[in-house]
C-alpha cells in the first residue's frame, strides 16, 4: 500500500519539470511548487493536489494505512458510456474512485481520513464513493477516531442518476451517528466542493475549515447567474466569502494544515506531539 | 404527445362544461312549463322543442364523454418523458388541496423562528384518522403570487430550517410525520448560498436519519436533487404513479451530461426517475396508482389511495419502539 503511494508521488515528478499556474500563466520549477505545498510560488493559486499527495502531509511518515481500495462503482443505471470512462480514469489516476479512505497518525494520535481526489470524476458522489465515505465514517465511530474529510466534488455523479443522491442522506446518517457518539469531525473544504457533498457530510462537521480561495457552493454559478439573470460578484461562493458568512471556522494555508488539526486534536483532549 | 393529448382532452372538457349547463337550464325550463304551464318572457319555445334540444345535447354529452374517455385511454402507455410533463402539471393537486382531504383540524406552523418564513414549505400539525400527525411539504403554489411567492416550490435555506422546527416538535410529542414532496430542486439564488443552502439541506438529512418518530414521505409531483431529498429521509416512501424523482431536472441532466438541456427527452430515458422503476430499485417502497390521464382527472380518487396507503404504512410503525423506528429507517438508506 505504501509502495503504490510513493510510486504515484514518483510518477508525478518524472513529468515536466515546470508547472504552468493557471491564475497567473507563470511557469515555475515543481521543486518549487512542491516546497510551497502546490500553491504558485508566484501568485499563490492553490493546485489542486492528489489524495496521496494529502494523506503524506498531514499524516506522520509511514503511518498510513489505506482502507476498502477495492470498491468501485457498480454502474447502477447501465449508463451508456459509463463503463468506458470509468475503466479509462482508473488508469490515468491509478484510482478506483475519486473517495481514498485511510488511518494514520498525526503527532501519534491515529485518526481516520477521508479525501475525495478532484483528478476521478471531479470529486463527484457516486455510489462508491458514498459507500467508501460511509466505510470511513463508520470505522472512525466503532474505534473512536478523529474524524478529517477533505471534501472537493463537482456534485452528483450524473451517469448513476438517483442512486448519487441516495449517497447524500446515507453519509449525513453516518456522520449523524458517528457525532452522537462524541467523535470529532473535522471537515477541510477544499477547491471545488459543491452540490450534494457541499449538501451532505461536508457541512456536518464540528470544525470547518477551507483552504484559501476554494469554490464552496450548494448551486454552481452558472445555475445562479442563469436564475437571477446576472453576473455574480467577484469573490462569490470562495472560501473567504464564506468565512465572512458565517459558515467556515478558519481559512487554513497548506503548509499551516498540519499544525492546525494538531492543536484542534490536543484541544479535544487528544495526545499530540512533533515527531 | 401527452401535451397533445391532455390539450384535446381540455378542449373536450370545455365544451362538456357548456353543454351540461344548457342542458341543466333546458331541464329546468321544462319542469316549470310542467309544473306551471305558463312561460316566462323569452322562454316561447315549446315543451317539445326543448325536449328536442335537450335529447340532442344529451346525446352529445354522451359522445363527448366517450371521446374524453378514448383520449385519456391513448394515455395508457405513457413514456418517462410524458410523466415528467404529467408530474408539472400546474392543476395537479398540490400539497394544500392534499392536506385538506386527507386531514382535519389543521394549524398551520410558520418561519423557522431564526431569520425568515419561507412559503415554499407548507406545514403544520393535524389530525390523520383522529392521530395528530406532523405534515409539511414543498408548495408550488396555485397562482401566480403564490407561485411568485414560493419560487415555483424551490426552497431558501430558511424553508429546510423550517422543516426542521416542526419536525424536531414532532419528534418532542411523538407524533409520525408526513411529508409531501414536489419540487424542481432547492433554490438556485445569491441569498440562498449566503445563508447556506447546502448546510441547511446537510442539517436536514442528518436531522431526519435520527428521527425517531416514523416518517413517510409521499412524492406527489417532481422530486428533483437535494431539494427534494432534504424532506425525504423516510421510513416509507410513496409514489404517485406519474410522478418523478431524481437526481436533478431531465433538463439540467442533459446539461451538465451533454451541455445540451434541449436533450431532455433522451435523459428521461436513461434516468430511471419513474415510480415503477424507482419500485424496482428498491427506493420507493409503494406506487400509489392515479386515474387514466394523471392526478387531475380525478383528484378525489387519489386522495382516497393516498389516504388508504399512508394509514397501511403507518399503522405497523406506530407499534415500533422509538429506537426500532430510528434503526428501520438507517436500514433502508444504508443499502442503497
Ligand atoms: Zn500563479
Amino acid at each position: 500500500m505504501q509502495f503504490s503511494l510513493r510510486k504515484n508521488m514518483e510518477e508525478e515528478l518524472k513529468e515536466d519539470p515546470f508547472i504552468t499556474c493557471k491564475k497567473c500563466g507563470r511557469r515555475s520549477r515543481k521543486s518549487q511548487w512542491i516546497s510551497h505545498y502546490y500553491a504558485c510560488p508566484v501568485c499563490g493559486k492553490l493546485k489542486n493536489v492528489s489524495a496521496s499527495y494529502r494523506l503524506s502531509v498531514i499524516f506522520d511518515k509511514g503511518s498510513i494505512r489505506l482502507q476498502d481500495q477495492n470498491i468501485t462503482s457498480q454502474d447502477p443505471l447501465n449508463f451508456p458510456g459509463y463503463k468506458e470512462k470509468l475503466e479509462a480514469t482508473k488508469d490515468k489516476t491509478g484510482l478506483m474512485e475519486s473517495a481514498v479512505t485511510a488511518t494514520g497518525k498525526i503527532g501519534g494520535q491515529k485518526a481516520e481520513c477521508i479525501i475525495l481526489d478532484s483528478r476521478f470524476f471531479m470529486g463527484s458522489m457516486s455510489d462508491a464513493v458514498g459507500e467508501k465515505v460511509t466505510r470511513g465514517i463508520e470505522y472512525a465511530t466503532k474505534h473512536h477516531l478523529p474524524l478529517i474529510i477533505f471534501a472537493a466534488s463537482g456534485g452528483a455523479r450524473m451517469q448513476e442518476g438517483i442512486f448519487s443522491l441516495m449517497q447524500m442522506a446515507k453519509t449525513s446518517d453516518a456522520i449523524e451517528e458517528y457525532s452522537r457518539n462524541g467523535g470529532l469531525y473535522i471537515s477541510v473544504l477544499t477547491h471545488p466542493t459543491t452540490g450534494g457533498v457541499t449538501a451532505s457530510f461536508a457541512t456536518l462537521a464540528d470544525i470547518t475549515l477551507a483552504e484559501p480561495g476554494a469554490l464552496i457552493g450548494f448551486a454552481g454559478p452558472r445555475v445562479i447567474e442563469q436564475t437571477i439573470g446576472k453576473k455574480l460578484p467577484a469573490g462569490f461562493q470562495r472560501s473567504e466569502y464564506l468565512y465572512q458568512h458565517g459558515f467556515v471556522d478558519k481559512i487554513v494555508p497548506r503548509e499551516d494544515l498540519r499544525e492546525t488539526l494538531m492543536m484542534l486534536l490536543k484541544l479535544h483532549g487528544m495526545k499530540v506531539k512533533e515527531a | 404527445m401527452i401535451r397533445n393529448i391532455l390539450e384535446q382532452a381540455d378542449k373536450v372538457d370545455a365544451k362538456l362544461a357548456v353543454l351540461s349547463k344548457s342542458a341543466k337550464k333546458h331541464t329546468i325550463m321544462l319542469t316549470r312549463k310542467a309544473l306551471t304551464s305558463e312561460s316566462k318572457d323569452g322562454e316561447n319555445a315549446s315543451s317539445e322543442d326543448i325536449s328536442a334540444l335537450l335529447e340532442k345535447e344529451r346525446e352529445e354529452i354522451l359522445h363527448l364523454q366517450g371521446l374524453k374517455k378514448d383520449l385519456l385511454e391513448q394515455c395508457r402507455d405513457l413514456t418517462p418523458a410524458d410523466r415528467v410533463v404529467l408530474a408539472r402539471l400546474s392543476n395537479r393537486p398540490h400539497i394544500t388541496d392534499f392536506i385538506d382531504a386527507l386531514f382535519t383540524d389543521f394549524f398551520e406552523q410558520k418561519g423557522d423562528h431564526l431569520y425568515d418564513e419561507d412559503p415554499s414549505i407548507f406545514g403544520g400539525i393535524a389530525l390523520f384518522h383522529g392521530i395528530p400527525v406532523t405534515v409539511l411539504g414543498h408548495r408550488k403554489g396555485s397562482t401566480v403570487e403564490e407561485n411568485m411567492a414560493c419560487r415555483f416550490g424551490m426552497p431558501c435555506p430558511e424553508g429546510y430550517r423550517k422543516a426542521m422546527r416542526l419536525m424536531g416538535q414532532a419528534e418532542k410529542f411523538g407524533r409520525p410525520i408526513i411529508t409531501f414532496i414536489d419540487t424542481p430542486g432547492a433554490y438556485p439564488g445569491m441569498e440562498a448560498e449566503e445563508h447556506g443552502q447546502g448546510e441547511a439541506i446537510a442539517r436536514s438529512l442528518a436531522f431526519m436519519s435520527h428521527l425517531s418518530v416514523p416518517v413517510i414521505a409521499v412524492v406527489t409531483g417532481e422530486g428533483n436533487s437535494g431539494g427534494a431529498l432534504a424532506l425525504s429521509v423516510c421510513n416509507r416512501m410513496l409514489m404517485l404513479e406519474n410522478a418523478v424523482y431524481s437526481v436533478l431536472s431531465p433538463e439540467g441532466f442533459a446539461s451538465i451530461l451533454w451541455k445540451d438541456s434541449s436533450r431532455h427527452e433522451e435523459a428521461c430515458e436513461l434516468m430511471k426517475l419513474t415510480a415503477a422503476d424507482l419500485y424496482e430499485n428498491g427506493i420507493v417502497d409503494e406506487v400509489i396508482p392515479e386515474p387514466r390521464g394523471g392526478a387531475q382527472t380525478d383528484p378525489v380518487s387519489v386522495y382516497r389511495s393516498i389516504e388508504d396507503a399512508i394509514a397501511r404504512h403507518l399503522t405497523p410503525l406506530m407499534k415500533m419502539s422509538p429506537k426500532e423506528i430510528t434503526a428501520d429507517r438507517h436500514k433502508k438508506f444504508r443499502k442503497l
